[in-house]
């Protein structure tokens, strides 16, 4: 039935939200982003996820030449995009990310190269598998919507 | 010719008066947001027009001057032309490349034009240093973000009962003004009567008869860390 496939991928939805907060991916934050959803602003969780990729990804890009350069001493930029990212991830909810942006931090303020080399490779890793299952989240609601179910809001 | 007359006399009047009128109608609060983050920007928008306010989102303080018609370096074309609609309240982050949020808002508290907006400051850093600084330097809030919609609602409810306030305010002094009129026109009976004790038996404390003065009773009003602060202090 058109119905029960729809409440089918609800709970696959539920389930997959449930993973990411009992593993502190994300917080209150991404429920917050989901309660202003609605019929006015149908796509506003995953339009402003996919605004926080596209910065996310610069300023990863970014912090990874920074800090290659073979002479660096520019921490203070470096810092200033650890900032960025650390303010967009708490803003959509992303708590791993941020947490991460923390420790960070902590190695770029003790000018300590190797320990944010080290630290960089956690983010990328954990910025990856965040946007992996972000996606994994978008296509199942999206299935769900073509099934039948209502577009918003996001949970029950 | 005299309906000419007529037309040009409405027009004048229009030009001195027509601008309040036509924002006082309007229900909605229209607030300018400032803040460098595309992220924060799209989320902070997106929180007041679901609080059923007009936003202007802009992405630097310099940005902010500009709407506002404050900037130096740009002309003002006329003393009420800016070309958009009168702003009823800033919101600003803190940390921002060029022009901090602390930097925009001591511009605006120091212009004569637009010192009377509210202005509240965002920031994801909770340090009381930088709180008390805005707050002495004429910031109505400091939100820590993650801004969430509690934030924003109690923001907008006491900044639209201060502008109502500040409306019934001008009105009942107008009345004022119609009764003295009256009375100096007709009998005086109604003579100064002696001052009657006022039964102050409820608010003992300064502290709570301001609370009943200012802000609607609402637990969320006193969610605020700084409207505690505000409270306390004026002790």
């Amino acid at each position: 039935m058109l119905g029960s496939g729809a409440d089918r991928l609800r709970a696959d939805v539920n389930r997959l939200l449930a993973f990411l907060f009992h593993q502190g991916i994300l917080d209150e934050q991404f429920l917050q982003l989901q309660q202003l959803q609605d019929e006015s602003s149908p796509n506003f969780v995953s339009q402003v996820v996919n605004i926080y990729f596209q910065e996310s990804e610069k300023l990863l890009r970014n912090l990874r030449s920074l800090l290659m350069e073979r002479k660096l001493s520019d921490y203070k930029n470096i810092g200033i995009h650890i900032n960025q990212l650390m303010g967009s991830s708490s803003s959509i909810g992303a708590k791993r990310v941020r947490n991460v942006c923390v420790a960070f931090r902590a190695a770029s303020d003790q000018n300590n190269r190797t320990g944010c080399l080290r630290v960089l490779e956690v983010l990328e890793h954990d910025y990856c598998f965040l946007k992996n299952k972000l996606h994994e989240l978008f296509q199942i609601e999206q299935q769900r919507i073509l099934a039948g179910g209502v577009g918003y809001p996001m949970q029950n | 010719m005299a309906r000419n007359g007529g037309v040009a006399w409405m027009r004048t009047t229009e030009k001195i008066d027509g601008y309040d009128l036509s924002t006082s109608d309007t229900e909605e609060v229209h607030v300018l947001a400032v803040d460098d983050s595309l992220v924060d920007r799209k989320v902070i928008e997106r929180l007041l027009r679901i609080s059923s306010c007009k936003v202007t989102a802009v992405d630097s303080g310099r940005r902010a001057l500009q709407y506002l018609g404050l900037d130096e370096e740009i002309q003002k074309k006329e003393t009420n032309g800016f070309d958009g609609l009168k702003v009823d309240l800033i919101i600003t982050d803190y940390c921002m490349p060029g022009m901090t949020g602390y930097e925009l808002l001591k511009k605006v508290k120091e212009s004569s034009a637009f010192r009377e907006i509210p202005v509240v400051i965002m920031s994801s850093e909770n340090v009381i240093a930088r709180i008390d600084r805005c707050l002495e330097k004429g910031a109505e809030d400091f939100i820590v973000k993650p801004v969430k919609l509690s934030d924003v609602k109690r923001i907008i409810d006491y900044t639209t009962t201060e502008l109502r306030e500040g409306e019934q305010r001008g009105a009942r002094a107008r009345r004022r003004g119609i009764n003295k009129r009256k009375q100096r026109e007709g009998d005086d009976d109604l003579s100064s009567s002696p001052p009657s004790t006022l039964s102050s038996s409820t608010s003992s404390s300064p502290s709570s008869s301001i609370q009943s003065a200012t802000a609607p009773l609402s637990p969320s009003t006193l969610d605020s860390p700084t409207r505690r602060l505000k409270m306390t202090s004026s002790e």
